[in-house]
């Protein structure tokens, strides 16, 4: 083995790499913001007391959960432009990017709702709570909370999963990374580059996850759970 | 919509999903021996064991697949080595496996109460003994719904070894679809035929979960 790495040669390119982490970071902090919301809707729905609102979404959640996000994008990227809807290719990653994190999202704070004891609901009930309250400080908040450490690892495989998008060649990090080797010819030394990248900005979510569970669970301590 | 698309596209995609199969087995496979010896490392009593143990699986859980199948389809063809395709996506499937089976399997072990390791060192069994007679027949039996869960991303992922040229379901889909152009149609079998394969994984998994816990309720 005589193979002279050459990390230099990459250096030129240093501003592009940055825009490349930064456009993976939009990506990501857009599609989890909507499909955290798309996932509470659609736990809620799972609850509803309707059979065909319940099954319609628990079709989406199946089905989004045991198929590869890459053929997920590729049927609505090309899909969307065989019949004539064409968009930029960043709208459809973030778009195919928040149906997918939607069902996993889903998927986990349904499974924190079912956790919350009915003793507690029946209790909010008889101290005369709306419904609407019930909902968001007995059964949303408490179980978001309780879940909170398997959604944020779900969050930052999301972010991981932003790569897939560059096969659509979308302009996010390893999008980048695939035009930088085109040019360089240094494609081992590029990729061992933005993986490290990758494993920065993974450090960076979750201090951040870690930073708004902080501000926004002040009762965290009494449950026990890390966050 | 489907003029154009015959019988031989089906077929060529079901063989796509033979090959995916395959290496998701395969993957397993590997992934499991290696993932055992990540698990001992992770667990191990000698602490820089644990510490180098500890930085391979937050690396490989902290960068995308994606880019570990770059690094060693390019990284390979540097030190020369040429390795058919199927055997280039094995390995990093592999790899990747190995990482997220051993975490998970460590967490078992480590879910099997702290009692049940010092009685069996009160018996002067010996640390594998204790290990293969004591710990690991408890910890299998809470190891299996999270394992078998594993192996839904784990059929899921081999759709990334599409990006190195092994054809498998999703680059079977891509390459019918670039001559036929219909992306509905043919990812939609594509995707159809990824489910008929998870969904039952997923739903044994839950099944097995349930079993486990009944005790518990």
């Amino acid at each position: 083995m005589n193979y002279q790495f050459d990390f230099e040669a990459l250096l030129p390119y240093w501003q592009s790499f940055l825009q490349g982490a930064v456009t993976t970071i939009e990506m990501t902090v857009v599609a989890v913001a909507v499909g955290l919301v798309i996932g509470v809707l659609c736990a809620i729905a799972r609850r509803s007391a309707y059979l065909w609102l319940r099954l319609a979404v628990g079709i989406y959640i199946e089905i989004v959960r045991n198929t590869p996000f890459i053929v997920q994008i590729f049927f609505i990227f090309f899909g969307l432009s065989s019949i004539g809807l064409t968009m930029p290719v960043f709208f459809a990653s973030v778009f195919a990017m928040v149906i997918n994190v939607g069902a996993y999202t889903a998927e986990i704070v349904r499974a924190g709702m079912e956790a919350v004891h009915p003793g507690q609901i029946e209790a909010a009930e008889a101290l005369g709570l709306s419904r609407f309250q019930i909902y968001r400080d007995i059964i949303l908040m408490p179980s978001i909370e309780r879940v909170y450490p398997a959604l944020t690892s779900q969050f930052i495989l999301m972010m991981l999963s932003t790569s897939i998008t560059s096969q659509i060649s979308a302009e996010d990090l390893t999008g980048v990374a695939n035009n930088i080797q085109s040019y360089t010819f240094r494609s081992f030394e590029t990729y061992i580059v933005i993986a490290a990248i990758y494993l920065v900005i993974t450090y960076l979510l979750r201090f951040g996850f870690h930073a708004i569970a902080l501000a926004i669970f002040p009762r965290r301590r009494k449950l026990g759970t890390p966050l | 919509m489907t003029d154009g698309f015959t019988i031989n596209h089906l077929v060529y995609l079901l063989h796509g999903l033979v090959w995916t199969v395959v290496l998701s087995a395969l993957a397993f496979a590997l992934g499991g021996v290696a993932g055992f010896f990540v698990m001992l490392a992770r667990t191990s009593t000698m602490r820089w064991l644990r510490r180098l143990s500890l930085v391979y699986v937050q690396i490989i859980q902290g960068t995308p697949l994606l880019i570990l199948m770059f690094v060693i389809y390019f990284g390979l063809g540097v030190i020369g080595i040429e390795l058919p395709p199927l055997m280039a996506a094995g390995v990093g499937m592999m790899i990747y496996s190995s990482a997220y089976l051993g975490e998970i399997w460590r967490g078992c072990v480590e879910s099997v109460p702290r009692t049940q390791f010092e009685a069996a060192e009160c018996l002067a069994l010996t640390r594998w003994q204790v290990l293969v007679d004591v710990i690991l027949p408890q910890a299998m039996r809470i190891a299996t719904p999270p394992t078998v869960g594993f192996m839904v991303q784990l059929v899921k992922n081999t759709s990334l070894a599409s990006v190195v040229g092994f054809v498998e379901l999703t680059r079977a889909a891509q390459v019918i679809n670039n001559s036929l152009f219909q992306p509905f149609l043919i990812f939609g079998i594509a995707a159809a035929f990824y489910f008929c394969v998870c969904y039952p994984l997923s739903v044994w998994s839950r099944s097995l979960e349930r079993k486990l816990n009944v005790g518990r309720r």
